[in-house]
């Protein structure tokens, strides 16, 4: 029990000063103090969570069945495209029915020739030796595509990277603030932005797709047809953004929003709100060649699926650049340019998750949390000294020692503190006085069972020791359960409890008994008082 | 300095004797819990079911009725809405929408945008939307969560214990859990994430007054071999009395400072520890120890195969 040697004493003086440096930058962050922190030492923080600082939770989800329908057309852009090249194949009646993609080809003994280029158009799935699309016939004259689970699902965890990285373009376009934006399990991006308090202006500039495209107006479908939903071969019937009905359209996509290399937010001739585009050069050419060939034809400008406007092309447009219309404000219209310049999302994303607090109520919880800490550590504290006397002082400095190092070790991984988290913190701090419980108890017994004074210090730590480790592993275990499966604040608890059991073990066991050692070695005391 | 000594020396209570009346109630207490939580239902929050909460501060006091009638005919719905402490802050849970989630999400959308303007000085605190598709996943999480805590820890006890001792403190723990259902059953207490981490809390903290408690009877099983195992459990339960009482207190301290003046977001959590730890206390002397006894745990329980052959059978 005295054989404590100077090593380990020197050992444990180190990691405790260590914790209590890492804590100091975390507590003088709000003070004025917080400036004079000299440079050359750590800096680090622990993060605030949302439920404290304030700000928005957004969880959202791709929407699988638009992915699907994605894919699907642009398969059918590809295979009609492949199917031109060649002469010889004729094909008809193309469907997209049942998320299939099928045709009829004309000539029998062109269906091998057809499957083989259908092939060709399938790409290999990395790390699943399956392919992206199945092809195969059908009653011997009826090619069907459909598309592969691991197809979609690559196609699904590229679509989320993408995404995720859109979204970030998006609330972050200078790529300075402390957000935070990361894809969850397959299909959702969550975003959290501190201090935001209505997230309505976030939602929507995230929750636009922002696909835009410029098709052609089909003029030959009957009104009555467009009506009821029917377009002619080649178009589609499309309602109109401001709900004044719905117009037929042609599929082929004359320009799309990816050939756009700048958009802004300007003015028209009538002093309304709308979006100056500048497009790429092969955006430019094409935009070009478009409305050379159409003067005179109405082309329809296309924001997700709805048409914003459907101008009349009045002469060829060959500068790169064009302005769009569409019952804009000044802010949709900035939003509007803000999406069109991250990027349209490659697959709409719905918001399945919202919780958003505000600053004053993390304040509020902040304060009333830091004041019930203080104020049970003190109870705490007290019922010790009341209890266990000198023992109960060597069990005080522990606690407040470990308090150091909680804050200075989730500084140091910039852990996130959350309101549970809190109570986590106060929940070890009774929880560590267990182990000097435990030992202080057991020391109680053996001096009543006659033990002489060191010999009874000894087996106090020694046997109490076992369990004080099994209990801590089952706090271990239950705390690591919930870090797992927890969301937010409930991860902020268990972190918290975490670090607790294993700083409490080292407080409330190896540095009580470095102290216990060093008392009884400079005082020779001749008999407990515990 | 006279010292504080809660459990007085030479405390020699018969925790045993009262076994049976211990387990009866315990039995009756449990099985009337888990029956009250399925025929009442617990009160969970839009956490498992979905919806929306608001949490709004008004700059006066207003008449819940008034914010009644304002939000439902927003919404066309029933909302349920309660005070927070005061009468200028409420809460406002509005049901799950049947439709897509963007119809959800309008709706706390409105209320930030109504609120302000009838109430001039309101502040919307806090908005959280939860659609139908994640409180699945978060009660799935959640129970499955639970179910794991119990299995692993009680896994690690047989692993250092015996079999016997694994099965006693499962036995402790869904006690412990269906006991605390029952009181949110019973008080219609909301549960949301946050009761969830305590119930998690609870198992992991009553499992630590029963590994103190097993390890002393494992301990003193060793020590007093010819002892029978009632009288045995007795000793061990009497020598750890001191500090499952002085423990349980400072948690008990820690924990209602936490409940009395701490912030109100956190209550249902703070209650779940304390009454957690209450019923944990109790469990620990009279659910884990006895148990042991019926699964007939005796003095040879720790000594390996060849020792038990010399060790002779005896009976004190």
């Amino acid at each position: 029990m005295l054989d404590f040697p100077r090593w380990k004493v020197w050992l444990i003086g180190i990691v405790i000063a260590i914790g209590v440096l890492l804590s100091i930058p975390t507590l003088i962050a709000k003070s004025p103090l917080a400036g004079q922190w000299p440079k050359w030492l750590p800096d680090y923080t622990i993060s605030w969570g949302l439920d404290l600082a304030g700000g928005s939770h957004l969880l959202m989800e791709a929407d699988t069945p638009d992915l699907q329908k994605q894919r699907l057309q642009g398969m059918q852009d590809s295979v009609e495209t492949e199917l031109r090249h060649d002469p010889a194949i004729q094909f008809g009646d193309m469907s997209t029915a049942g998320g299939k993609l099928s045709f009829l080809v004309r000539d029998p003994t062109q269906v091998d020739a057809t499957v083989e280029r259908m092939r060709n158009l399938t790409k290999p799935v990395a790390l699943t030796g399956n392919r992206d699309w199945d092809v195969q016939v059908v009653d011997s004259t009826r090619v069907v595509l459909s598309p592969t689970a691991s197809g979609t699902a690559d196609a699904m965890k590229q679509a989320m990277s993408v995404a995720r990285d859109v979204v970030r373009r998006r609330i972050d376009p200078t790529g300075t603030k402390e957000i935070t934006v990361q894809t969850e399990g397959n299909n959702r991006v969550l975003v959290e932005v501190p201090g935001v308090e209505n997230p309505e202006a976030l939602k929507k500039l995230i929750g636009q797709t922002a696909r835009l495209e410029f098709k052609l107006v089909d003029l030959s479908a009957n009104p009555a047809d467009v009506k009821a939903g029917r377009a002619p071969p080649g178009s589609e019937v499309l309602p109109m953004a401001d709900g004044t009905g719905a117009i037929a359209v042609k599929r082929r996509v004359m320009v799309s929003g990816d050939q756009i290399s700048k958009a802004q937010q300007s003015f028209d001739e009538n002093g309304r709100p709308d979006i100056a585009l500048t497009f790429d050069s092969a955006g430019a050419r094409r935009f070009g060649r478009a409305t050379q060939e159409n003067v005179g034809k109405p082309f329809a400008i296309i924001l997700d699926g709805k048409v914003l406007s459907y101008p009349v092309i009045e002469g060829p447009i060959l500068g790169g650049s064009a302005s769009i219309n569409g019952n804009f404000t000044v802010q949709s219209a900035n939003d509007l340019a803000v999406s069109l310049n991250s990027g349209k999302l490659p697959v709409k994303l719905n918001f399945i998750e919202e919780r958003t607090i505000s600053a004053e109520l993390g304040k509020d919880s902040i304060h009333k949390g830091a004041i019930a800490s203080v104020v049970s550590v003190i109870a705490v504290i007290i019922f010790m000294l009341v209890t266990y006397g000198r023992f109960g002082v060597y069990a005080t400095i522990a606690l407040i020692v470990n308090a150091f190092l909680i804050l200075g070790i989730m500084a140091l991984f910039n852990a996130t503190l959350t309101l549970p988290g809190i109570a986590g913190f106060i929940l070890t701090i009774g929880a560590a006085v267990d182990a000097n419980v435990l030992i202080n108890e057991r020391i109680r017994e053996e001096i009543r069972r006659g033990r002489r004074l060191i010999d009874a210090v000894e087996t106090g730590y020694h046997e109490a020791f076992r369990a004080i480790f099994d209990a801590n592993v089952t706090h271990v275990i239950s705390a690591s359960i919930m870090a797992y499966f927890g969301s937010g604040p409930v991860r902020g608890f268990a972190v918290v409890l975490l670090i607790g059991v294993v700083t409490s073990v080292f407080t409330a066991v190896y540095f009580t008994r470095m102290l216990v050692a060093l008392w009884i070695r400079r005082a020779r005391p001749r008999e407990l008082h515990i | 300095m006279k010292l504080l000594k809660l459990v007085p020396e030479g405390t020699n209570l018969d925790f045993m004797r009262w076994r049976t009346v211990a387990l009866v109630i315990s039995t009756l207490l449990t099985i009337a819990s888990i029956s009250y939580t399925v025929y009442r239902g617990l009160n969970l929050g839009i956490d498992f079911v979905g919806g929306e909460l608001v949490r709004v501060e008004f700059a006066q006091p207003v008449p819940t009725d008034q914010i009644r009638g304002q939000v439902d005919a927003l919404c066309g719905c029933e909302a349920g809405i309660t005070t927070l402490g005061n009468d200028r802050t409420y809460q406002i849970r509005l049901p799950k929408p049947a439709g897509p989630q963007s119809a959800s999400d309008a709706m706390v959308s409105k209320l930030r945008v109504v609120i302000p303007q009838e109430h001039p000085g309101a502040r919307v605190d806090s908005g959280e939307a939860v659609s139908g598709k994640v409180s699945e996943e978060l009660a799935d999480s959640s129970a499955l969560a639970i179910a794991l805590a119990m299995l692993g820890i009680a896994v690690y006890i047989w692993f250092r214990f015996e079999w016997q001792f694994g099965v006693g403190a499962l036995l402790t723990l869904a006690h412990d859990i269906s006991m605390t259902l029952g009181f949110f059953a019973f008080t219609q207490l909301p549960v949301d994430l946050n009761v969830v981490a305590a119930f998690l809390t609870i198992l992991g903290y009553s499992l630590n007054d029963t590994v103190v408690i097993y390890d002393r009877i494992r301990e003193d099983l060793r020590k007093y071999r010819r002892m029978a195992i009632l009288p045995l459990i007795n000793v061990s339960l009497n020598e750890t009395l001191a500090r499952t009482v002085v423990t349980s207190i400072t948690v008990l301290i820690a924990l209602g400072i936490l409940l009395l003046i701490g912030p109100e977001v956190i209550r249902g959590l703070a209650i779940a520890i304390f009454l957690g730890v209450l019923i944990g206390t109790y469990s620990s002397i009279y659910i884990s120890a006895p148990v042991l006894v019926w699964l007939g745990v005796k003095p040879d329980s720790f000594l390996r195969t060849e020792d038990k052959d010399s060790a002779q059978p005896e009976t004190a």
